[in-house]
C-alpha cells in the first residue's frame, strides 16, 4: 500500500509543490520569526554584556514611574552626589563614579536636520574618560562647557567632524557646542547597538539631560580585587536601603537586553501574522489539489479496493501523501524562513542608518520542530476531507467508467449557512457586547469561522456570479469558451477564488476601518479646532518632536494672533492607573486658541473630558493623586469637564505638572489668529521663529490635518503587503486550478487545435478562465471585506469613528489587480496548452 | 508498387511519404514511401491490421502529424513544410475531422459543436447548407442538447454535422463506427456516404472493419507502412477476401 502511495505521490509531485509552496510561505514566516528573534536576542545579550563589561555593580535610585519598554523609556530618579561618597565608604568598592545616560540628546546634522532614530536611544551623557571597551578615534573628551565628544556612529551620520560648531538639542532649546573628540568602542564597532551618544562635561550633562546639579542617574562601582560583584551587591543593598537598587553589570545586562528582547516580540507578531494568513489560504490550496488528486485516481483507489484495501488503507494512503508532502514544505520552509530571518536581521540591523553588530544567524530548536508540527499539521488537516472521500468510492467504481455525477450542492449550501451564521454570531458578540478579554478572540475566530462559511458557500454563488461575470468576455469564441470552462466545476472555482477571497476581504476590511477612522477624524478636527496654524513634526523613533518653549510666547507677540499655546505630553499614574496626559501653561490661553472656553487652572487644578469623567468616576470637585515620569506625587482637584474633542487629550494638567514630565519641552502648539487676519500672512512668520526647533515646522489646518491621518495611510501600508503575500498565494491557486483543468481536458484541447483554434486562441480561453476566476475571488473578497469593516466600523462609532467610508477607489484597483493575477497565473497553463500535441491530446485518455 | 492513382481530379495527395518514430533499437517505420491520391468527390477507406500505418497515414494527409520525407498536398497545397499557424488554418478552413472518440466539447450544445470550426474562423454558416445538413443528420429537434443529452450514434452524428459544415477540401474520419452499435453505425456510415454522392464532398475513412470499408467506392490497403492493396467499389465480402489474403502474405505484394 504505502509503494503504490508513494508511486503516485511521484507521479503527481508537480501539482503538489504547486499547492506545497503555501505552506512552505507559512512556514517560512514561522521559522523565520523564530529565526529573527534568536538572533536579535543574542544580538541584545552580547552588546549589553560588552556595554556593562566594565561594571561590576551599578546603583540607581528607583524610577518614579515603572514602564515597560513598550511603552516608553523609564526616567531614573535622580541620584544625589552625597550617595557616591555613601557607596564610596562600604567595603569591597573600589571606586564609584557618578554617571549620567538618558535618552533625548539629539544632534542636528550637518544637513540642519535632526538625527533620528528608528529603536535606539539618542543618549546624553556625562563624560567620565576612556574606559575598557572604549577608544578615541579623534581629538579627546569634553573639558570645558561647551565642548562635547561623540560616539563614531553619531559623527558619521551628522557629518560633522572635530573642530566643528555642532547644535545639539536636549531639555533646553537648541545649543551650540565644539566638538573636541569621537570616540568608539573596541573591535572597531561605531557605537553599541546603534545608540547615538554625545557627551558632556557633568556639569552641563546634569543641566541638559537630567534638569537637576549634583545628581547622577547612576553610579558604577568596581570592586576591590578578590570581592565578587554579588558580594559588592549585597553590602550596597544593605547600606542603601530600599530606594535604591543595586545590580551586577551581569544582572544589568540581562535586565537590559530583556527589555529590547519585548520590544522584538512586536516583530514577530507580525510575522506570525502573516504566517498565519498564509497557513489559512494554504489550506484551501492544499483541500483543492487533494480533492482533484482523489477524483483523478478514483479508478485507481476503486481498483485498490477492490483487491481488499480497506477503507482505512485508503485514507491512510491520502494521508501519507499529506505528511510527506507537509515534510517537505516544512523542509523548504524552514530552509526560507532561515534566510528571512537573516534577511531581516540584516534589515533590522541597518534601519535608520544605525549599525547593530549582528550576532551569528542561529537556527533555534523551536524553529525547527515548529516548522515540522506546522507544516505536517496544516497539510494533514487539509487532506482530512479528500481522505475520507476517497475512502467512499465504492470498488465497482474500478469497473465502470464513472462519470463524476454533479452532485447536489444542497448539503455544502446548509453546511455553508449554519457555519457563517455561527462566524458572524461570533464576530457581532465580539464587536457589539462586552465579553471583556474573549472579545479579540471572538473578533479573530468569529472573522476566520465567516470565511470557511462563505467558503462553503461560494459554489452555490460562483454559477450565477461566475457566468455573469463571464459575460463580459464572451464577445470571442475563446472567450466564450473560457467562461463556459470557469462554471464547468463549481466547486473547484469556487474554492480557488475563496483563497483569493481570504487575503482581499481582510484588506478591504482593514481598508475600510481605516479610511473611515481617518475621515472621522478629519471631520472632528475640523470641526472642534479653530486653531489656523499649528506646530507639530512627525515622529520617528519613540520620542515624539518637540520644540523650544519660548516659540509660544513669541508668537504671541506677534500681531494678528489672538492666542498661542503649547501643549506638553507624558505617561503618568492616577490612583495607580497608567494615563496619557497633556499640560498647559494656561488652559484658559490654550482653550481660546483651540476655538473654546475654559478658566486658568489653579497649581492644584486639573480638567478632564466628560466622558471620561464619566467613565472613571471623577465628578467635579474629586481630588486625584497623580505620579508624573519623575518627582512626587500631586494631588489635583477636577475643576473642568470640557466635552470630548473640544480641547486636545482626555486630561489636561496645569503648568506645574511639566517639570516633572520624561519630556520638558511641548510637543504641538496651536495659534489663532484674530478674525480677518490670513494665514498666509502670519505663517511664515511662526514657521521663522520654529527655525531653530527642526523636529517641527509650523503648518496650516489642513496640513495638519492631512499629517494627523497619514498615519492611517501607514496602516494601510502595512496590510497591502499582507495583500500582496495572499495575492501571491492565491495566484499559487489559480495556477494550480488551471493545470488541472488543461490536463483534464487535454483531449477537448486536442479536438479543438485539430478543427482550427489557434494557439494565441488556445491561450485566451485559458487566461479568460483564470481572469475569470480571480474576479470572482476578489468580487466576493470585496464584499465580505466591506461587509466586515463596515461592521467594525459600526462597532467603533461610540470610540469616534462617526463616519463610514467605502473605499471605492482601492476597492476598484484590487478587483484590477485581481483580474491581472488571473493573466499571470494563466501563464504557464495557457503556454502548456497551446503547445499540447494536437495528435497525442486527441488520443489522450 | 506502392503507388495509387486514381483518375480524375485530387483532393489530397502523398508522395513517397516516410515516417520514422523513435530512435535506435526503438525505432519504428511507421510510413515507408507511401504514395497515393484520394479524388475529389470520392469516399475512400483506409484499411489495413493495427501497426500497418493507416491511422499515420491519415494523421500526416490532415495536417495532424509532419512526415520525415515525402510531400502531401491538401486541394494543390503543399502541407508537408507548412507551419502551425499555416497548419491550425488548413484544418479550420479546408479540412474537416470525424474522430472515434465523438470529441464533442461537453459545455457546448449540438448546436454549437457544429457550428465550432465556423466559430473559430469567425464565419456565419450559410443558412441553406445549415439547413440541408441539419435535415441530413436528422438532428434538427436535438440542437439545443448537450453532448451528455445525447446518444453515441447522435453525438458521432453531431461530429459528422461539424465536419461537414464549412464544406472542406478532405474530412478525414478516423474509425468513425469503432464506439457504435452496428445499427448507429450503419447511420453514420449511410450518412457519410450521401454527403459524399449527393454533396460531392471528399471522404477518406480509417478503418478495420470491412462493412464500414464496404460503404467507400474504393479500398486502400496497408500493411507495414506500404500500400498493398487496392479495391474499387467494393463489398464486406470482397473486402474480407482481400484481407485474408494479405493475411496470409509475409510480403507486400506488388500490384
Amino acid at each position: 500500500m504505502l509503494r503504490a502511495t508513494l508511486k503516485s505521490l511521484l507521479a503527481r509531485k508537480l501539482r503538489l509543490i504547486l499547492s506545497g509552496l503555501a505552506v512552505v510561505l507559512g512556514v517560512m514566516f514561522v521559522s523565520g520569526a523564530l529565526v529573527l528573534t534568536d538572533t536579535l536576542n543574542r544580538t541584545f545579550d552580547s552588546i549589553f554584556a560588552d556595554a556593562y563589561a566594565a561594571t561590576d555593580v551599578a546603583v540607581t535610585a528607583k524610577p518614579a514611574l515603572e514602564i515597560s519598554e513598550l511603552e516608553g523609556e523609564e526616567v531614573p530618579a535622580p541620584l544625589p552626589a552625597a550617595t557616591i561618597d555613601k557607596i564610596k565608604t562600604v567595603s569591597g568598592v573600589r571606586d564609584a563614579t557618578g554617571r549620567i545616560d538618558l535618552d533625548g540628546a539629539r544632534v542636528i546634522a550637518a544637513d540642519g536636520k535632526v538625527l533620528t532614530s528608528f529603536g535606539p536611544p539618542r543618549m546624553g551623557v556625562n563624560w567620565t574618560g576612556v574606559d575598557d571597551i572604549m577608544e578615541m578615534r579623534a581629538g579627546r573628551g569634553p573639558e570645558s562647557d561647551d565642548e562635547i565628544a561623540m560616539n563614531a556612529a553619531t559623527a558619521a551620520l551628522s557629518g560633522w567632524q572635530v573642530g566643528d560648531r555642532v547644535p545639539v538639542l536636549t531639555r533646553e532649546p537648541k545649543k551650540m557646542f565644539t566638538l573636541v573628540g569621537v570616540w568608539a568602542y573596541t573591535g572597531g564597532r561605531d557605537s553599541l547597538g546603534g545608540v547615538q551618544e554625545v557627551a558632556f562635561t557633568t556639569p552641563v550633562a546634569q543641566a541638559l539631560m537630567l534638569g537637576e546639579a549634583n545628581a547622577f542617574t547612576s553610579v558604577v562601582v568596581r570592586a576591590d580585587d578578590g570581592v565578587t560583584p554579588a558580594q559588592v551587591r549585597d553590602d550596597l543593598t544593605t547600606a542603601l536601603g530600599a530606594d535604591y537598587q543595586v545590580r551586577t553589570g551581569e544582572e544589568l545586562a540581562a535586565d537590559s537586553a530583556a527589555g529590547l528582547q519585548e520590544g522584538v516580540g512586536f516583530f514577530n507578531q507580525i510575522l506570525l501574522g502573516f504566517a498565519g494568513v498564509a497557513l489559512f489560504v494554504g489550506i484551501f490550496l492544499i483541500l483543492n489539489t487533494f480533492s482533484i488528486i482523489v477524483a483523478q485516481r478514483t479508478r485507481e483507489l476503486a481498483l485498490l479496493r477492490a483487491m481488499g484495501a480497506s477503507r482505512n488503507q485508503v485514507i491512510g494512503s491520502v494521508m501519507v501523501e499529506a505528511v510527506i508532502v507537509g515534510a517537505v514544505a516544512a523542509v523548504l520552509g524552514l530552509a526560507a524562513g532561515i534566510g528571512a530571518g537573516a534577511g531581516l536581521g540584516y534589515l533590522f540591523s541597518t534601519m535608520g542608518g544605525s549599525s547593530l553588530t549582528l550576532a551569528p544567524v542561529g537556527v533555534p530548536l523551536s524553529a525547527v520542530i515548529s516548522a515540522f508540527v506546522v507544516g505536517i499539521v496544516i497539510t494533514v488537516i487539509a487532506a482530512v476531507l479528500p481522505a475520507l472521500r476517497a475512502s467512499r468510492i465504492a470498488p465497482i467504481a474500478a469497473m465502470q467508467e464513472v462519470a463524476t455525477p454533479d452532485r447536489p450542492l444542497t448539503k455544502l449550501t446548509v453546511a455553508g449557512s449554519l457555519v457563517t451564521t455561527i462566524g458572524a454570531t461570533a464576530l457581532g458578540l465580539g464587536l457589539f457586547s462586552d465579553t471583556g478579554d474573549t472579545t479579540i478572540w471572538l473578533i479573530i475566530g468569529g472573522a476566520l469561522v465567516t470565511f470557511i462559511g462563505i467558503a462553503l458557500l461560494t459554489p452555490l454563488i460562483s454559477r450565477p456570479v461566475v457566468s455573469l461575470l463571464g459575460r463580459l468576455f464572451s464577445w470571442s469564441l475563446p472567450g466564450r469558451l473560457g467562461r463556459l470552462n470557469s462554471g464547468r466545476n463549481p466547486r473547484r472555482t469556487a474554492i480557488t477564488a475563496a483563497a483569493l477571497m481570504v487575503g482581499i476581504a481582510l484588506v478591504t476590511g482593514v481598508t475600510v476601518v481605516m479610511d473611515s477612522a481617518k475621515s472621522s477624524l478629519k471631520a472632528e478636527v475640523a470641526r472642534v479646532l479653530k486653531a489656523q496654524i499649528m506646530i507639530s513634526g512627525d515622529q520617528a523613533g519613540p520620542r515624539p518632536p518637540t520644540y523650544d518653549p519660548a516659540v509660544i510666547d513669541e508668537a504671541a507677540t506677534v500681531p494678528g494672533v489672538r492666542a498661542a499655546a503649547g501643549v506638553y505630553h507624558d505617561m503618568v499614574q492616577i490612583d495607580g492607573e497608567q494615563r496619557y496626559v497633556n499640560a498647559t501653561g494656561d488652559l484658559a490661553t490654550l482653550a481660546q486658541a483651540y476655538g473654546t472656553t475654559a478658566p486658568t487652572l489653579t497649581e492644584d487644578q486639573l480638567a478632564v473630558s466628560a466622558e471620561n469623567a464619566a467613565a472613571w468616576g471623577w465628578q467635579d470637585g474629586r481630588t486625584v493623586t497623580v505620579q508624573a515620569s519623575r518627582g512626587e506625587p500631586h494631588t489635583y482637584t477636577v475643576a473642568h469637564l470640557y466635552p470630548e474633542g473640544a480641547l486636545p487629550g482626555s486630561i489636561i494638567l496645569p503648568a506645574g505638572a511639566i517639570k516633572d514630565f520624561a519630556i520638558t519641552q511641548p510637543t504641538i502648539g496651536y495659534i489663532r489668529l484674530d478674525d480677518g487676519v490670513s494665514v498666509s500672512a502670519v505663517l511664515p512668520q511662526i514657521k521663522a521663529l520654529v527655525a531653530d526647533s527642526p523636529e517641527v515646522t509650523a503648518v496650516d489646518q489642513q496640513t495638519f490635518v492631512d499629517d494627523q491621518a497619514a498615519g492611517f495611510d501607514q496602516i494601510i501600508m502595512m496590510i497591502q503587503i499582507l495583500l500582496g503575500l495572499a495575492i501571491l498565494i492565491a495566484v499559487l491557486g489559480v495556477v494550480n486550478t488551471l493545470a488541472l483543468s488543461v490536463l483534464e481536458r487535454t483531449r477537448e484541447l486536442g479536438l479543438l487545435r485539430a478543427v482550427g483554434l489557434n494557439r494565441s486562441q488556445t491561450m485566451r480561453m485559458i487566461t479568460v478562465e483564470a481572469v475569470v476566476i480571480s474576479v470572482f475571488g476578489a468580487l466576493l473578497g470585496v464584499t465580505v471585506g466591506a461587509g466586515m469593516g463596515s461592521a467594525v466600523t459600526r462597532a467603533l462609532e461610540n470610540d469616534g469613528i462617526t463616519e463610514l467610508v467605502l473605499p471605492w477607489p482601492r476597492m476598484a484597483t484590487y478587483l484590477a489587480l485581481a483580474a491581472l493575477v488571473g493573466v499571470v497565473a494563466a501563464i504557464l497553463p495557457a503556454l502548456r496548452a497551446a503547445r499540447l500535441n494536437v495528435l497525442g491530446a486527441i488520443s489522450h485518455d | 508498387m506502392t503507388a495509387t492513382k486514381t483518375g480524375g481530379p485530387v483532393a489530397a495527395r502523398a508522395e513517397e511519404i516516410w515516417k520514422v518514430y523513435g530512435s535506435g533499437e526503438a525505432q519504428v517505420t511507421a510510413l515507408r514511401g507511401v504514395s497515393a491520391e484520394f479524388g475529389r468527390g470520392r469516399f475512400t477507406a483506409i484499411m489495413g491490421p493495427s501497426g500497418s500505418g493507416k491511422s499515420t497515414l491519415m494523421h500526416c494527409l490532415a495536417g495532424l502529424d509532419t512526415v520525415d520525407r515525402g510531400t502531401v498536398h491538401v486541394g494543390g497545397t503543399e502541407i508537408s513544410n507548412l507551419g502551425d499557424k499555416a497548419l491550425t488554418r488548413l484544418r479550420r478552413d479546408r479540412i474537416g475531422f470525424v474522430f472515434q472518440q465523438f470529441n464533442l466539447l461537453p459545455t457546448l450544445s449540438a448546436a454549437e459543436n457544429i457550428r465550432l470550426p465556423l466559430d473559430i474562423a469567425g464565419r456565419k454558416p450559410d443558412p441553406q447548407w445549415w439547413e440541408t445538413v441539419i435535415t441530413t443528420v436528422g438532428l434538427s429537434d436535438r440542437l439545443a442538447h448537450r453532448p451528455s443529452q445525447l446518444s453515441g450514434g447522435q453525438q458521432q452524428r453531431v461530429a459528422c454535422a461539424r465536419a461537414l459544415i464549412g464544406r472542406p477540401d478532405v474530412i478525414f474520419a478516423d474509425e468513425p463506427t469503432g464506439n457504435l452499435d452496428s445499427r448507429s453505425g450503419a447511420e453514420v456510415l449511410s450518412f457519410l456516404r450521401s454527403s459524399v454522392r449527393e454533396h460531392g464532398q471528399t471522404i477518406v475513412m480509417v478503418t478495420h472493419d470491412p462493412v464500414a470499408a464496404s460503404y467507400a467506392d474504393r479500398v486502400v490497403f496497408l500493411a507495414d507502412g506500404a500500400i498493398v492493396d487496392e479495391l474499387a467499389d467494393p463489398t464486406a465480402e470482397t473486402v474480407l477476401d482481400t484481407m485474408k489474403r494479405l493475411d496470409t502474405q509475409t510480403d507486400p505484394v506488388m500490384l
